[in-house]
């Protein structure tokens, strides 16, 4: 009995001392910037495991996820690690494929509380599966051009008191200085619907999968509202995000303010207008609303071969300070782990904006960004709601009529 | 008194006769492999799922009968597929009907005066239909560019207020309109050309001998004689423009533009099962669209038999 136990264990540590010696390559599907982050980590986990090659296939964000839709749907050409930007990952936690990284041998239960609070959320599917480690999150603030609200006599401060003070302060930028308070209205309707969620509320539907949208919600009628009136005051410039129109905005200052993750500063100091260094600041978002834009997760697939190097990949990238604060430097991957935002190289000033501690108020603000409940059918709601929206700004549409509109639509969509 | 047949010679195993037999089938067979795998399989998948609610990530076979209720959810009022259907009717009359009103004129103006130039103008006609989508969307943004855009800085120079190609709404559809106007163009064009090199110059020596003018050979003469090509040329419009998803989808991208006004069915059919991982919803889209191409292919059919045969 005893023996046949003792040689048990013999023939366990064996294969463990065989397994540690074999080389092993860990497929793990990405897509960019986050390929940029591995790579700059990578050195170090060679060094550390010098027999597991890291086999990296980077895609398009949409390709990516696309590819990762069929494969798991297959079950065929699955990656050891997967890659899930925040916009797939309720779709991916309803799914099956996943791993549940809170049962044995993951146990991630444990880990959660090293993270952000509010992606633990993002990963977690309504039967309370645990399906990706978050690497890196999007705290949001708001950017502004001090040199523009300095022209128009704006003091920012002002701005941050409630919307409707920073639609007045608007009126007086564009009076004072010609230029635009946003680039559209339709993102301050972006924010509000974001912020001040009760707990258990989604963005468009709560726990119980009950939708929210509706011309009953306060939330979407004030969203609503505010967004008209920006628009039938003339604040926004009617510039959508990642055109050469909203590029030229932030090198020309036409449009003073940007709501926007802290991955923003990156993107304008690397490409979108370096030469504006100096001239930015940031703030927290009026009525010290909090919300997040953009973040990273890590998920194993059930049919993956390397389960065991996959978690220890994942491990690597996501609790390990260092591997933090290298694509943190690398591409400004703001960190998900909590300690690793208690990281020196937080309060350095950053010289782009003006030698603000910005970083400090990011860490803050992600601290105050609470949990968002997110459904599988948030994408159908958000088009049809983007749509009314539209119909609202442009063709004048009544507000009440259109999110009842809304909700009658999403109603039929969400099965 | 009896005698025994002679035996039949054995039939013993050709080479030959096997492969005379079953060579062609051999031969033949990688279509049928390809036409069963990539169209045959897909068609009846889709027509399966198309009464079913299936998400790709619930895996193969955790699919769940629905019955008609994916048909019923398309065909319910307000939903966002009559109004899709509605932009793509839309933006697939305003390209596609200059399309023909300009080709057919342009290529009886090149096969009649310009015959000597007529490769080399085909071939500039024709060189926006083999372009890159990706480059095509990358010039059209920048000439709609509302701020930054030739188009507008042309109306600047006559004092014209800047217009929203890429952000009105109304203005949408006739931007994207353009772009496959222009794009298709010469595909028509060079499809008319061919059909007027299949008339008999004879026909045109006669009429020239009986003293009929340029204007007089084209409507009694040319019309008539391209109908089969027109009809021909008709029919690819229609199901080309009805199946309307590159030209839109690289200018708006895949939310269609302010408002939805550029969004397609075949874009919100994309949307449908790769965004919102609908599958069986967009499954039954896609045969309501196949119907409605079906029927508007019927109704030009129609119009183009009435008083044809002669």
């Amino acid at each position: 009995m005893k023996k046949g136990l003792v040689s048990a264990l013999a023939a366990a540590l064996l294969l463990g001392q065989a397994s540690a010696q074999e080389k092993v390559t860990l497929t793990v599907a990405v897509f960019p910037s986050l390929d940029s982050s591995i790579k700059a980590i990578l050195p170090a986990w060679q060094k550390k495991y010098p027999n597991v090659t890291i086999n990296m296939q980077a895609q398009q964000y949409a390709d990516h996820h696309n590819a990762m839709t069929t494969a798991l749907a297959t079950g065929q050409g699955l990656p050891d690690v997967m890659a899930i930007e925040v916009g797939y990952v309720a779709k991916f936690a309803e799914g099956q494929g996943l791993e549940d990284l809170n049962k044995a041998p993951y146990n991630a239960a444990a880990s959660k509380k090293l993270f952000t609070p509010f992606t633990i959320a993002q990963a977690t599917s309504s039967d309370g599966r645990f399906i990706a480690m978050p690497t890196d999150i999007g705290p949001g603030t708001f950017f502004y051009r001090k040199d523009v609200l300095d022209k128009a006599g704006v003091n920012p401060v002002n701005m941050q008191r409630s919307w409707e003070s920073y639609i007045a302060a608007g009126k007086t930028i564009k009076a004072k200085t010609g230029a635009y308070l946003v680039n559209t209205a339709a993102s301050v309707y972006g924010i509000i619907i974001r912020t001040n969620l009760k707990s258990g509320e989604g963005i468009y539907f709560d726990k119980a999968n009950n939708l929210l949208v509706g011309p009953d919600n306060a939330r979407f009628v004030r969203a609503f509202t505010l967004s008209k009136q920006i628009r039938d005051a003339g604040l926004d410039a009617k510039v959508g995000e990642w055109t050469n129109e909203w590029y030229d905005a932030f090198k020309k200052g036409t449009v003073a303010t940007q709501f926007s993750g802290a991955w923003l500063q990156g993107a304008l100091q690397n490409w979108m207008a370096p030469e504006t260094k100096g001239l930015w600041r940031v703030q927290n978002l009026p009525e010290r609303s909090f919300a997040s834009w953009g973040g990273t997760f890590y998920g194993i697939p059930s049919k993956a071969r390397n389960k065991q190097w996959a978690w220890e990949f994942i491990k690597f990238m996501t609790m390990n300070q260092s591997s933090q604060i290298a694509a943190f430097e690398d591409n400004g991957a703001f960190p998900a782990l909590v300690a690793a935002q208690k990281n020196k190289v937080f309060s350095d000033p950053v010289d782009f904006l003006g030698g603000q501690k910005a970083r400090v108020l990011w860490r803050d603000a992600a601290a105050k960004t609470q949990p968002i409940d997110v459904n599988k059918y948030d994408s159908v709601a958000d088009q049809i709601v983007q749509t009314e929206l539209t119909n609202v700004l442009e063709k004048g549409k009544d507000i009440k009529q259109a999110l009842s509109d809304a909700r009658a639509q999403i109603l039929r969509r969400a099965r | 008194m009896s005698y025994r047949l002679p035996a039949r010679p054995r039939a013993r195993f050709s080479y030959t006769r096997w492969q005379q037999r079953f060579a062609p089938y051999l031969f033949v067979s990688p279509f049928f492999i390809l036409f069963l795998v990539f169209a045959l399989f897909p068609l009846l998948f889709s027509l399966y799922l198309a009464f079913h609610l299936w998400s790709p990530l619930d895996g193969l076979g955790n699919w769940k009968f629905v019955g008609f209720e994916n048909f019923a959810l398309a065909l319910g009022a307000q939903d966002l597929f009559w109004q899709t259907l509605k932009n793509t009717v839309w933006i697939g009359l305003l390209a596609g009907v200059p399309q023909h009103l300009v080709a057919l004129p342009l290529a009886f103006v090149i096969h009649q005066s310009l015959r000597r130039y007529q490769s080399t103008l085909s071939t500039i006609l024709f060189l926006p239909y083999i372009t890159n989508a990706v480059a095509i969307a990358i010039v059209f943004a920048t000439l709609y560019s509302e701020r930054l855009g030739l188009l507008n800085y042309a109306r600047g120079a006559f004092g014209l207020d800047p217009v929203r190609w890429l952000g009105d709404p109304g203005m949408v559809p006739y931007s994207v309109a353009a772009v496959v106007f222009w794009r298709y163009l010469g595909w028509n064009v060079v499809l008319y050309l061919s059909g007027l090199q299949a008339i008999s110059e004879d026909v045109y020596e006669a009429a020239t001998v009986d003293g009929a003018g340029r204007w007089q050979q084209f409507w009694y003469i040319t019309l008539p004689l391209l109908r089969p090509m027109m009809f021909y040329a008709f029919t690819l419009t229609i199901v080309g423009n009805m199946q309307l998803f590159e030209e839109p989808f690289m200018l708006l991208n895949d939310g269609g533009g302010s408002g939805g006004a550029g969004l397609t069915t075949a874009m919100h059919i994309f949307n449908t099962a790769f965004r919102d991982l609908d599958l069986g919803y967009a499954s039954a889209m896609s045969w309501l669209l196949f119907l409605a191409i079906f029927a508007l292919s019927m109704v030009n059919n129609l119009l183009f038999s009435r008083g044809g045969e002669r």
